[in-house]
């Protein structure tokens, strides 16, 4: 494992959202074929940090190479697969699974050119591969949140890209399609693959992840097997102490906070 | 009656009516899918200034609008994609100085309200053969550029985050689009004239995309829809005394009124399509780590009382709370 190259490379990284510190003093790697967990609190910085990686955030100092090109001159972006938390796909004018996924093959197609054999294969696959080949006209807005989330998932992988990052996956997902995404990411794994992904706790992902990564206020607290992160009894949120209400649990939620 | 309809002056009518309604609901369906239906009324509000400084130094205004939409577009993008909240404030002042400015402006060419009106409202009957050429080659670079770009324009405006981590220039297509717009505003502007340029870019999209499932189909039926509604609004001015740019909009307003009622019929079918996610829960896992006395898994329809948490769903059982967590479970 220590022999493979180098894919996500984070150097001394800090990001800075509206002028205010989010990450600092971050050093990262992931070689290829690891399957990395980053995991953390709510506002821990995760999200701002695989954000970073893919370029969306810029950093503020440090340096992050992916496939050893620094992120500035990176220009082969079709060996990347980024997976949003949140999208905004099922917004708007109404767009197909189909459309949706295609959109997954523009980092290796050019402007002006005809969708190719390959692309069509490729864009096909990816929606057999998240099993939803029997919805592949329908409009996106009218698919459950798991099945959304598995839009999103076969548009990355239809650009077959060798480094997926995923930013919570699970989040908003029913159980069944949390196993079939877990599953979906397992073959590519099997495949060679590089994935690094954020989760709220690892769940049904736990048998594939070969590292965990736990942050805390912007730093990365451990790095090591995912069994040292349970280890410490620390899942990186606190406990709410109990409160008891004789009117019920819902009124309890909102007291919880975020 | 007959003869009116192939008159000169109505066939120029018809032929830029037709084109324009073609080629505004392709820009406009970027325009909705972002979430700027309004940005094309914003474009018509600085045109005004475009047509005053045509009119005041005696050059075509329909080129100084031109130059001026595709400027104010571009200050547009620059303000909006800098993210800021004031930025919608600045659109707004922005707006109402190209209206003001233009006002101002024309009364000093001098003929003031009457070369306005023409601008305001659309006067599609005045038209020269050469307004009509000049309308129906912008109408096409539109058409060319809308449908050419469309997996890369659809790829931006339909996940801004992710066509960025594509390799797209997302800047450069944003920029187009808003480009698009106002070259449409610009051509619309002697059709349906400055104050209701958005309504032909706009209504369309909003008929079709009631019933299409497909961000294509719901572009192309617009732009069936924009021509039918151009072509029928400027045909009834022929029959009744009616301004024919107001008559486009309100025809295509009719046509949205007429369908939303089985618009929204089909909507409520797909969505009643959604299965329950509890049909297929993980009933035959291997491991699991969870002791007594949890005898199963929670899930969507396990009969417990589902609460969101956070980012996550606990369940209500025994009288508290139960947080799927790591490999194991917390009790709140």
């Amino acid at each position: 494992m220590t022999q493979s190259p180098t894919v996500v490379e984070v150097t001394a990284g800090a990001v800075s959202l509206g002028g205010r510190p989010i990450l600092r003093g971050i050093d990262l790697e992931v070689r290829r074929g690891e399957v990395v967990a980053l995991l953390g609190s709510n506002g821990s910085g995760k999200s701002t940090l695989v954000k970073a990686v893919v370029g969306l955030n810029p950093t503020t100092s440090g340096e992050i190479k992916l496939f050893g090109t620094p992120l500035g001159d990176f220009t082969r972006w079709s060996r990347l697969g980024y997976v949003p938390q949140r999208s905004t796909i099922a917004q708007g004018v109404p767009s197909s699974v189909w459309e949706v996924v295609a959109s997954g093959r523009m980092s290796h197609r050019r402007p002006l050119m005809p969708l190719r054999r390959a692309d069509r294969d490729a864009i096909d696959a990816a929606i057999e591969q998240v099993g939803l080949t029997d919805r592949i006209r329908h409009q996106v807005s009218t698919l459950s949140g798991g099945q959304q989330q598995r839009v999103l998932i076969a548009r990355t992988l239809a650009g077959r890209p060798e480094l997926l990052v995923l930013d919570e996956p699970n989040a908003g997902v029913d159980l069944a399609s949390q196993y079939d995404i877990a599953e979906t990411l397992a073959a590519r794994a099997a495949e060679g693959a590089t994935i690094l992904v954020v989760l709220h706790e690892l769940g049904p992902f736990e048998p594939l992840i070969d590292r965990a990564i736990l942050m805390r206020d912007g730093r990365i607290l451990y790095d090591g097997p995912p069994e040292g992160v349970s280890a410490g009894h620390d899942h990186g949120h606190h406990h709410h102490p109990p409160v008891r209400t004789p009117i019920g649990p819902r009124v309890v939620a909102p007291l919880d906070g975020a | 009656m007959f003869d009116v309809l192939t008159s000169q002056i109505m066939l120029r009518a018809l032929i830029a009516a037709a084109v324009t309604g073609l080629a505004a609901p392709t820009v406009g369906t970027y325009l909705v899918q972002r979430r700027l239906s309004l940005l094309g009324d914003g474009i018509g509000h600085i045109c005004v200034t475009g047509v005053a400084l045509g009119l005041l130094t005696g050059t075509s205004p329909t080129l100084s609008a031109i130059v001026i939409a595709v400027a104010g577009a571009l200050l547009i993008e620059l303000i909006r994609s800098s993210g800021k909240a004031s930025g919608d404030v600045a659109l707004a002042l922005l707006f109402y100085g190209g209206i003001a400015g233009g006002l101002v402006l024309i009364q000093m060419a001098g003929n003031g309200a009457y070369a306005l009106q023409g601008y305001l409202f659309g006067s599609i009957t005045a038209i020269s053969w050469s307004d009509v050429w000049v309308s129906v080659g912008l109408a096409a670079v539109i058409l060319v550029l809308a449908i050419a770009l469309l997996p890369q324009l659809f790829a931006v405006s339909n996940d801004e985050d992710f066509a960025r981590t594509s390799g797209l220039n997302v800047r450069f297509y944003n920029v187009l689009i808003s480009v698009l717009a106002a070259v449409s505003v610009s051509v619309a502007m002697r059709t349906v004239g400055l104050l209701l340029v958005s309504a032909l870019m706009i209504i369309p999209v909003a008929t079709s995309q009631q019933f299409a499932r497909s961000f294509r189909v719901t572009m192309f039926a617009a732009m069936g829809a924009g021509t039918i509604a151009a072509l029928t609004g400027v045909s009834a001015t022929a029959f009744m005394d009616a301004p024919p740019g107001p008559m486009i909009v309100l025809v295509a307003l009719a046509g949205f009124a007429l369908t939303a009622p089985v618009g929204v019929l089909v909507q409520r079918r797909r969505k009643a399509r959604i299965p329950f996610a509890a049909d297929v829960l993980p009933g035959e896992l291997e491991e699991n780590p969870v002791e007594e006395p949890h005898g199963h898994d929670h899930g969507p329809g396990c009969g417990h009382l589902a609460v969101e948490h956070g980012d996550h769903i606990d369940y209500i059982h025994d009288g508290h709370r139960h947080a799927v967590h790591g490999g194991h479970y917390d009790e709140h």
